[in-house]
């Protein structure tokens, strides 16, 4: 994909099981890293290590189609869970609309 | 400061039972940026509870979820006021939503709107179509650079004592006086920490799709590398003998095992990167930052008796 950065190859948790879906299209409405396309009437994973496994496709599949671990890259957050700290609180700071803002809270990356 | 809106359904302009109903989080960002991008036109905002936390975070976290938009629809009583039954969500909120059982929940059918606010009066206009463009999240360098102070400033309370601990240390064991080394030894061991810090919290982010690698340590280390030989270079150019290689390496190890550290935080910060990929980083670079770090120090110490 032009113009975008991608992160570490072949370790998404992303997984389709074609047969379930329906063709609906939703996930790929919903992909921020357009991983997914329409292809036949069936949707296919055509950029998986675009994925960042934010869980917005396995969430709006009515079909459970696409399964995915989701969960936040922070490494911030990775440390704290593995040193026992309640602290997986790790949220990135880009807001929705595209603009950043300090939201994060104590504890967070 | 308080960064909240209280949650509800907002009247934008003057709305009828036909404006479009807009959902977004109590986050005063979120919010201020929904209604001036929708400025001049009628719409209803619906305002989830999501601890002030935005659309992004808060659907990641589940808070801007399924049952909290449900549930404050029932609560604000929508159903009586719009004749339809459609939502607009942010695109970024599907994490946390999911658009099915919305719609068998409470009848209200979910449509996507773009990842921007700024795309949306264009997403109306084009009849709820969004461009390809207006899906992608891209990370440009102007957001990149709005997160350097994210990196730096938290940054600062360590080096607040890495700095004067360092300086103190290479006044120590070294050939001259206590005063002489610290101003030598002292002074460019604080530079290379400093190197490091810029290397990992600043240089990283900025130059992050043109730095070799992809994992953020690989990045923040190279980063380092470069800010750590200006340094050496700086400081007096070839180490010659023998204690003063032993000094630079050490130095050298030590702010390149920083600014790969630094560099790795800032994967939280950065928007495509993925759990399960930040683990698999972690697995080797969190080991070989110690291991760098420790023969950094060991060299560091050793080039006293050399």
């Amino acid at each position: 994909m032009a113009n975008t950065l991608t992160y570490l190859k072949n370790v998404t948790t992303l997984a389709l099981d074609a047969d379930l879906c329906v063709g609906c299209g939703m996930c790929t409405v919903v992909c921020p890293r357009a991983v997914l396309s329409l292809k036949n009437g069936k949707v296919e994973i055509v950029e998986r290590d675009a994925c960042m496994e934010c869980g917005a496709c396995a969430q709006n599949c009515p079909t459970r189609a696409l399964k995915v671990d989701a969960g936040v890259g922070c490494a911030a957050a990775v440390i704290n869970t593995a040193l026992g700290r309640s602290g997986d609180e790790c949220c990135c700071v880009v807001d929705a609309n595209g603009k950043t803002g300090p939201v994060c809270g104590p504890g967070c990356c | 400061m308080n960064y909240t809106v209280d949650p509800g359904l907002y009247a934008l302009g003057a709305p009828d039972k036909q404006s479009p109903v807009l959902v977004t989080a109590n986050f005063k960002l979120s919010f201020d940026r929904l209604r001036s991008a929708f400025g001049g036109r009628n719409a209803w905002i619906l305002v989830l509870d999501t601890k002030g936390i935005n659309v992004w975070c808060a659907a990641g976290k589940g808070t801007f979820g399924t049952d909290e938009l449900t549930g404050r629809l029932k609560a604000s009583g929508l159903e009586k006021i719009v004749s339809h039954r459609h939502l607009i969500l942010p695109q970024l909120s599907a994490p946390g939503v999911a658009a099915h059982a919305v719609k068998r929940a409470c009848g209200f059918s979910v449509a996507y709107g773009p990842i921007r606010a700024g795309d949306l009066s264009e997403f109306m206009d084009r009849g709820m179509k969004a461009t390809p463009e207006m899906r992608t999240k891209r990370f440009p360098l102007a957001e990149r650079a709005v997160l350097v102070p994210m990196e730096f400033i938290p940054a600062l309370k360590w080096m607040a004592v890495l700095l004067p601990l360092f300086l103190v240390l290479g006044g120590v064991g070294f050939s001259g006086t206590f005063r002489g080394d610290i101003t030598t030894h002292g002074i460019q061991a604080a530079f290379m920490l400093t190197g490091g810090l810029l290397a990992g919290a600043v240089l990283t982010p900025l130059l992050l799709p043109w730095l070799p690698g992809r994992a953020f340590a690989a990045k923040g280390a190279v980063a380092g590398l470069i800010t750590g030989c200006i340094v050496i270079f700086l400081s007096g150019g070839a180490p010659d003998t023998a204690a003063i290689q032993a000094e630079s390496s050490g130095m050298l190890l030590i702010s390149v095992a920083l600014a790969a550290y630094l560099a790795m935080n800032f994967t939280g910060a950065s928007d495509y990167t993925s759990l399960s990929g930040v683990r698999r980083e972690m697995q080797w670079a969190a080991p070989l930052l110690i291991a760098g770090a420790t023969l950094g120090l060991i060299l560091w110490t050793a080039a006293r008796f050399l």
